[in-house]
Parts: structure tokens; C-alpha cells; sequence
């Protein structure tokens, strides 16, 4: 059995510690466009990573498949793709399968194989378990219990290509300028007690959910024993990795919706909570009470996507920068606004939301036909 | 028979400072200075002496210095003199030997054997007096999720009652009669002013502070002392006593002579008898019990108070404290070994139980391997001195603590012991009305609440040099815990890694 945490952690520190870059683009009208802006902008913020990881996460990747889990998988061996590929086509049908394209540059040096999958569960999955249930379990078993294998994605019609090297390095070594999609997310890593290792970059990803993360979760050691209470467990040891789980968690099993969810996350605070209609009041008190231990605490600003949707949050102190700029209807979240301004000069738009503000982007609700054309919450 | 006891102390007297004015022989309640018409001086019987500091505090010329007695005996490391001092008392009395406080032994303290983190660099540490900086807190049961209307966007899940505290430190169980109504009024305005909450003990409440109800525990003991209806309707919460750290197992004795008219009246009993709370709850002898009176007291309640359930940390606490949960308790407070009592057989205080941080993590842990510690939260007690063990204690998983001694200290009590004799010098562990008398409320309840004050203000510096700007992001989360010079073994039950790791 493989321990991750040797490879993502090798010092056993209590956690991962990075700060980054992160980008976002969205065209809420569901149209897709290819990855050279989003790599333009990524790049502008070359000086907030340092080449220890770079990746980028896509929506609406494969229309080909769109009702198969698209699963990216790295390999570290011949060994860990025989092993993974046997376990692949016991547990599910495989449709397609091949390697990523890639291009060699001088500056990704020792890539791993990175080979995508697309698979349906069929009749593998056990009576009363849904399908993305087994689909999570299988990914933990490939990334804890086979040899040299990690799951990069395995959501539908989406994938996450990552690495370690610039992310504007990684996305020329994975050809991205040939892919399109509606909803791309970007990351460049400034890991602090890590070596570079290419499953440890973001987009952290779990079923289609992804999260491209800037920040240090304070309050990491409490989420993470909050979540093991509901089978999460953190093998990655990554800030990251809990916010993914803490979205899937309030999301997927306990329905709630995203602005619920941002609330629990970076909830305001009590003296804001004491001024606001009885209802609402009622309502963040009961999420504060309940999910108190979920709090985000300490500086951080993610990305967090998923199918059809981009949420932006910032801690509730905002110590970590996130600019949001729209353009008709596409919506751009970013560290710096100059990231934004370098690909989309003339902006409908631009502004810094308020600390625990979420701001999202939904191909429901597409920007353009929004009265006041701002992706913000409502209400 | 004449008492083979050696003074424990020396009292001095700077004879040039003395005015004579009897301020000490008026203070002392142990019968130590006196005046000497004959030789219009004031002199003292040291050997009677119990260092209270009283004399020395009140002095107005500060002539008066205690010391201890530097008498010794031969060194030996099993007959140490308090062994040998035990002793004597016996041969003397032939009883339980009795005392006041908490265990006093040298048992290892771990909240001094863990250390807080702080943020450097990665991480903004947060300036608490420039930015908000949250300590409130809720009691009681809380649902493994919540379920909201997408429509209205309303909570549909139903809550148990909730407690807010505004400050995660609460005022233990002191009940009317151990300690003065004085001490009791003090404690429950301070409580109301910073928003926390003082506990009734197990005496009953007395009618003049029942405007205090909001912000008080009312407890159910196995004496049922004052218990009845208009009693839990007026607390905040319900708290059923199974035990105390001070003698797990162990019930109590309020002896006649303390039971005046007041607490007679408090009490529900005659005036003069000995109120007798029995070792065990006599309708509790088993968890399915303990589920019955948890409930007949919701029942009671019309469910508006989460019902609490205090029991000592003894070695089998975690598999009990799942137990309670379970049988329907809403709070668990947990007294640890170091808690303190009016009065209790010492041989009792000094070796049985288990130090509450130990508890503590092991009922956390246990909780959240079975995946209810929502339903519950955990208040712990015993020995909690300062705001660094409180914020210790939240780190390992607590929700709240209790203070009592440190609440006492705030009033002036020296920790010397004597609760049990029933003349505290203080006027804090005792019915003599005179005694009673030297605590006023109006500068008990500033006192106490000054204590509070100071301590939120440590906690939220503590919280920011951490980084995190809620209490909520310190509960439980071990990471921000370091152990020195603990074992292997004692690191895996606290649940936290070695310094330097």
C-alpha cells in the first residue's frame, strides 16, 4: 500500500503550506473558448508562485462523453498503470481510454504519464450506493491502496491537467491551447515545506468538483477532524483538500445551497449577524451553531467549481486578494486585476468583493441576463 | 489530649510598625492574634495559624509577615511531614480526616506540559484590538445537519435549546450553604454582566437571586435540595450532579450548624439538620436510569433548557460520557481530578479520579469516533487557573470550563484549606453571619467579572497571535497544541504530537 502523505508531505508537518496565484474565467453563456487567455493571465502572475506547481482545471472538456466520469490518472510506473488499469476495468466500463497529448519543453523535467479514462459505473456499484459515492471510494483506493497512481479528476465532462513547473508551463506541456471549455480555473503554487511533486499541485479535485486555493487554513486541524466524523480523510494533509471535501459534504449529502454554503464557510460575524432581519438571523445562527467547526479560519481566497457553476469566496477578513471583473457574459475571478486586464482590457465591471462574500458565476443564471449584471449574491 | 501537631506557620510582628489598633485580632478567624490587656500588646498563636493571609492583608501598617515554620524533620522521602502531620491528626480524633480545595499533590499538571502555536509568516496573526475577535459560544445538542426550505430559505430542522455564552468560562457548582449568599450573589451578577452563566450547586436557589435565573445552572443533586418546580424553571440550564472531581463517589454532609434559617428555607429542610446528599443518586443506578430523570426533566421543562450531566473523570469516562449522550444529555461536564469542594475525606481528594485534560481528550476523541459529538457539548472542570488553560482546554476539544476555585481567589480566598471548618476568614466558605458579612457584592461581582474581562481579553490575544478570529476554529483543533516532556503514550491520548514535531 502507498502512503501518500511520504510523497505530499515527506517532513509529516501538520499540514501543506503554500501560497499562490489563482484565476478564473467563465462564460456563464455556456459557450466554450480555448485556455490561451487563461494561461496569458495565469502568467502574468508569474512572481506569486515558484515553479513547485502549476495546473489548470477545464468544464465542459469532453462533450464527446458528457455522461462519463472523465478520469485524468498519473502514473509514477509501469507497475502502477498495470495495477490501475486491471482495477479500472474490474470496477467500471471503460469506453475510451488513451494518453494525454503532450508536447516536450525544456522546462518540465521527469513528467509522469498522465492517461485518461472514461468510464461508467454501469452495475458495478452496489445496491442503494449512487454512483458518485463509488466513484469517490474508487478514487481513494487508487490513491491510497495502488502503487504509483493518482487521480488528477474524475468528474464529467471536465478534467484537471497539472504538474510541477509554471502553470503556464504546464498548460504548454499539456497543449491546452487546443482544448476549449466554458469554465476554466487556474493555479500557480508557492509551496513552503514541499518539494515539487505533480499530485500535490491544484486544482485539488474530488468527482467534478474543483478548488484552486491561495492560503493557509488556520482552523485546518478542527475541519479535519469534523470531517472525519462523515468518512472524509485527508490523506493529502493540503488545506485544499478539506475545502473540497467540506463542499461535497454540504453540497452533495446535506443539500445545501451555495450561498448556504458560503455562509458556513466564511460566515459574518455575530455583531453583523445581530443586525440583520429576525429570519435571517435565525438561519446564520443555526449554520454557525451546527457547522461551527467547518469555518474556514485564516487567510485564504479559493476557487471552487464545479459543472455549470464558479464560486469565488474570500476568508471573512479577506486576507488573501480576489478582484472580480465581467465582461457581457463572461466572469473573471483573479489575485490581481491586472491578470484580468491583460486578457479582457475593457471590462463591464471590476471590483473586490467584501471578505465571505461568495461570487458566482451559474450557466442558470448567465450574467447578460441579470439586471445588474453582477454575479454577487443576491438577498 | 494535647496535640502533638507542629505549627505549620510563624507569625511575625514588627513591634516598632504595631499601633495596637486590633485590626488582626478582629480579622482572624482561628483564634491566632490576640490582644494582651496586661501588656497592652498584641501577640499571636502562631500554631493555630492556617496562612489565610487575612491578618497580613488588613494590617494598615503591614506589621504582620507569616512565615513558614522552618521546622525540620529528617529528610525522608516517604515519611514526608504532611504524612507524618496525617497521622497525628488521626491518633488525635480517629476520624476521616477532612479538608477544603482542591487536590494539592504533585500529580503532573499537563495544561503546563502544552504549548499554544502563533502564526508566522504563511499566516497573518490577527490584531484583536483592530479586528473582531469572537468568543461566543452555544450550549446544547446540536443536529448532524441542517435542512433548509430552497423556497423560503428557512431552517426546517428543529433545534434543541441553545445557550449563548459570551465568554466560554463559567462559574462551577457552589452551592448556598457551602459557600455564602454573598459569594452566590456576587458570582451570579458577574455571570449576568459578562454573559456567562454561575451554577446553583446543589442547594437550592435562594429567592433573591432568582432574578439571575437567565444566566443561571440550576442543579439536581442526590439530595434534591430545593429542587421543584418554580427552582428549574427559573435556571437557564438543568444540571443533573452524578459527581464531583473533589470525591468521585463520594456524596456530601452539610453539617446542622450550618443550616440557618436561610439555608434552611433554600434548602427545603429544618433548620439545624444535617443535609445529607447521598454517594449516589438513589433512582440512578444505572444509564437507562440516568436517561429517565434526563428526560422527566426535559418533561419538566417543557424542553426550553438543555439538560446537563456532571460526572467526575474517572478512568472509564469516555465509554460513560458516550453513555450519557446517548441516555439524552445535552452537556457534559467533566470535573477532573484537581477540582475543588467545601469539604471532603482528604484521603478521597488526594487519590481518586483522573487529571481532567486526560478526560477531556479521551471524551473529545471517543465522541468523534462514534460521530455524535454535536449532540453534545463538553464543559470541563478542575483546577482550570488562568486564560491559557482555558484556551488549552477549548484546543482539545472542550466547549466551555468551569472555575471554581479561581472564582473564589478572585474574592479573596488563599486556597489555605479550611472550607470545611466553616470560618473562612474571607467570609467565603462560611454561614456565620458575621464572616459572611466582609464579602459585598457590590465589589465580589466587580471582582469576579474583572477576572472574566481579563481572561477574554488573553483568550483573544491568544486567538489572533493564532490566526483565527473564532473560538470555534480553536475548539478541538489539536494542531495548534505542542507537548514537552510528556511520553509516547501520554502525547497519543491527548492527541497531540511532541514539540518540535
Amino acid at each position: 500500500m502507498k502512503d501518500i502523505k511520504l510523497v505530499n508531505n515527506p517532513y509529516g508537518d501538520s499540514k501543506v503550506i503554500d501560497a499562490c496565484s489563482i484565476f478564473g474565467a467563465m462564460d456563464t453563456s455556456g459557450k466554450r473558448f480555448s485556455g490561451v487567455g487563461v494561461i496569458k493571465a495565469i502568467a502574468n502572475m508569474h512572481l506569486r508562485g515558484n515553479g513547485l506547481g502549476g495546473g489548470l482545471a477545464v468544464y465542459g472538456l469532453y462533450p464527446e462523453y458528457p455522461e462519463h466520469y472523465a478520469f485524468h490518472i498519473m502514473y509514477l510506473s509501469d507497475q502502477g498503470k498495470c495495477e490501475t488499469e486491471a482495477f479500472l476495468k474490474d470496477k467500471f466500463d471503460v469506453a475510451f481510454d488513451e494518453t494525454v497529448p503532450t508536447r516536450p519543453i525544456p522546462a518540465i523535467v521527469n513528467p509522469p504519464l498522465v492517461r485518461r479514462y472514461f468510464l461508467k459505473v454501469g452495475k458495478h456499484n452496489p445496491e442503494g450506493q449512487s454512483e458518485d459515492d463509488y466513484v469517490v471510494e474508487r478514487v481513494m483506493d487508487i490513491n491510497t491502496k495502488l502503487c504509483d497512481s493518482f487521480v488528477f479528476s474524475s468528474g464529467k465532462n471536465m478534467g484537471v491537467f497539472k504538474g510541477v513547473g509554471y502553470p503556464e508551463e504546464i498548460g504548454e506541456y499539456f497543449r491546452l491551447e487546443e482544448y476549449e471549455g466554458y469554465l476554466w480555473t487556474a493555479h500557480g503554487r508557492f509551496p513552503t515545506n514541499t518539494p515539487g511533486w505533480w499530485g500535490g499541485a491544484h486544482p485539488f479535485s474530488i468527482l467534478d468538483w474543483t478548488v484552486v486555493h491561495n492560503g493557509e487554513i488556520s482552523s485546518y486541524g478542527i475541519n479535519k477532524r469534523y470531517l472525519e466524523q462523515f468518512g472524509y480523510h485527508c490523506t493529502m494533509q493540503t488545506d485544499t483538500e478539506v475545502i473540497a471535501y467540506a463542499v461535497d459534504l454540504l453540497v452533495r449529502r446535506h443539500h445545501l445551497p451555495i450561498d448556504v454554503v458560503a455562509d458556513i464557510l466564511a460566515p459574518p460575524f455575530w455583531s453583523e449577524i445581530q443586525r440583520l432581519p429576525a429570519e435571517r438571523q435565525i438561519l446564520l445562527r443555526t449554520l454557525r451553531q451546527v457547522y461551527g467547526s467547518l469555518l474556514l479560519n485564516g487567510p485564504f481566497t479559493v476557487i471552487i467549481a464545479h459543472q455549470g457553476e464558479m464560486i469565488g469566496l474570500t476568508d471573512r477578513i479577506r486576507l488573501r486578494p480576489l478582484t472580480v471583473g465581467t465582461k457581457d457574459n463572461m466572469l473573471y475571478l483573479s489575485s490581481e486585476e491586472s491578470a484580468i486586464r491583460l486578457i479582457c482590457p475593457d471590462l463591464d465591471r471590476a471590483w473586490i468583493p467584501v471578505g465571505g462574500e461568495p461570487v458566482v458565476g451559474n450557466l442558470a443564471h448567465p450574467l447578460m441576463s441579470q439586471k445588474v449584471g453582477a454575479a454577487g449574491r443576491t438577498g | 489530649m494535647k496535640t502533638y501537631l507542629p505549627p505549620k506557620f510563624v507569625v511575625e510582628r514588627d513591634e516598632e510598625r504595631c499601633i495596637k489598633c486590633k485590626v488582626c485580632t478582629n480579622q482572624c478567624t482561628f483564634d491566632v492574634q490576640y490582644y494582651d490587656a496586661d501588656d497592652d500588646c498584641v501577640r499571636s498563636r502562631s500554631e493555630n495559624c492556617v496562612g489565610c493571609h487575612r491578618c497580613v492583608t488588613f494590617c494598615p501598617t503591614r506589621a504582620i509577615t507569616v512565615r513558614k515554620n522552618p521546622l525540620q524533620f529528617r529528610d525522608n522521602y516517604n515519611w514526608s511531614p504532611e504524612v507524618i502531620e496525617d497521622i497525628l491528626k488521626q491518633a488525635e480524633t480517629g476520624g476521616v480526616l477532612l479538608t477544603g480545595m482542591g487536590n494539592d499533590k504533585d500529580y503532573p499538571i499537563y495544561w503546563d506540559h502544552l504549548l499554544l502555536n502563533a502564526s508566522q509568516v504563511t499566516n497573518p496573526s490577527i490584531d484583536p484590538l483592530r479586528e473582531p475577535m469572537e468568543l461566543i459560544t452555544y450550549l446544547g445538542r446540536k443536529p448532524d445537519a441542517v435542512d433548509i426550505d430552497p423556497q423560503l430559505g428557512r431552517v426546517r430542522t428543529p433545534m434543541a435549546p441553545q445557550v449563548r455564552l459570551d465568554v466560554p468560562v463559567m462559574f462551577s457548582a457552589m452551592s448556598y450553604g457551602a459557600v455564602s449568599l454573598h459569594v452566590q450573589e456576587s458570582l451570579a451578577r458577574a455571570a449576568t454582566e459578562m454573559g456567562t452563566l454561575w451554577n446553583t450547586g446543589e442547594g437550592g436557589l435562594h429567592p433573591s437571586l432568582y432574578k439571575y435565573g437567565r444566566n443561571t445552572i440550576v442543579q439536581v443533586a442526590s439530595g434534591r435540595f430545593g429542587v421543584e418546580a418554580s427552582y428549574l424553571h427559573a435556571g437557564r440550564v438543568v444540571e443533573i450532579k452524578i459527581g464531583q472531581g473533589a470525591k468521585p463517589g463520594i456524596g456530601g454532609h452539610l453539617p446542622g450548624e450550618k443550616v440557618s434559617a436561610e439555608v434552611s428555607m433554600t434548602r427545603m429542610i429544618p433548620k439545624g439538620t444535617d443535609a445529607l446528599s447521598p454517594a449516589p443518586q438513589h433512582d440512578i443506578y444505572s444509564i437507562e436510569d440516568l436517561s429517565q430523570l434526563i428526560w422527566a426533566l426535559k418533561e419538566a421543562t417543557n424542553y426550553t433548557k438543555p439538560v446537563s450531566v456532571k460526572i467526575a473523570a474517572v478512568h472509564n469516562s469516555a465509554a460513560i460520557a458516550s453513555g450519557m449522550v446517548r441516555a439524552g444529555a445535552d452537556i457534559i461536564a467533566l470535573d477532573g481530578v484537581r477540582g475543588a469542594t467545601g469539604a471532603a475525606p482528604k484521603v478521597i481528594r488526594d487519590n481518586v479520579g483522573i487529571p481532567i485534560e486526560l478526560a477531556l481528550a479521551s471524551v473529545d476523541s471517543r465522541l468523534r469516533q462514534e460521530g455524535i459529538r454535536n449532540r453534545a457539548s463538553i464543559v470541563i472542570a478542575g483546577g482550570i487557573r488562568n486564560a491559557g488553560d482555558v484556551t488549552k482546554a477549548i484546543a482539545l476539544g472542550a466547549d466551555a470550563v468551569y472555575i471554581g476555585t479561581a472564582a473564589l481567589v478572585s474574592l479573596g480566598c488563599r486556597v489555605c484549606q479550611q472550607c470545611h471548618t466553616g470560618k473562612c476568614a474571607w467570609g467565603i466558605c462560611t454561614s456565620d453571619l458575621a464572616l459572611t458579612k466582609r464579602i459585598n457584592p457590590d465589589i465580589g461581582a466587580r471582582r469576579a467579572a474583572n477576572l472574566l474581562r481579563g481572561w477574554s481579553l488573553e483568550i483573544k490575544d491568544i486567538l489572533g497571535g493564532l490566526g483565527v478570529n473564532a473560538i470555534e476554529s480553536l475548539r478541538g483543533n489539536r494542531l495548534h497544541l505542542r507537548g514537552v516532556g510528556l511520553t509516547d503514550t501520554e502525547l497519543e491520548i491527548l492527541g497531540v504530537s511532541m514539540a518540535g514535531s
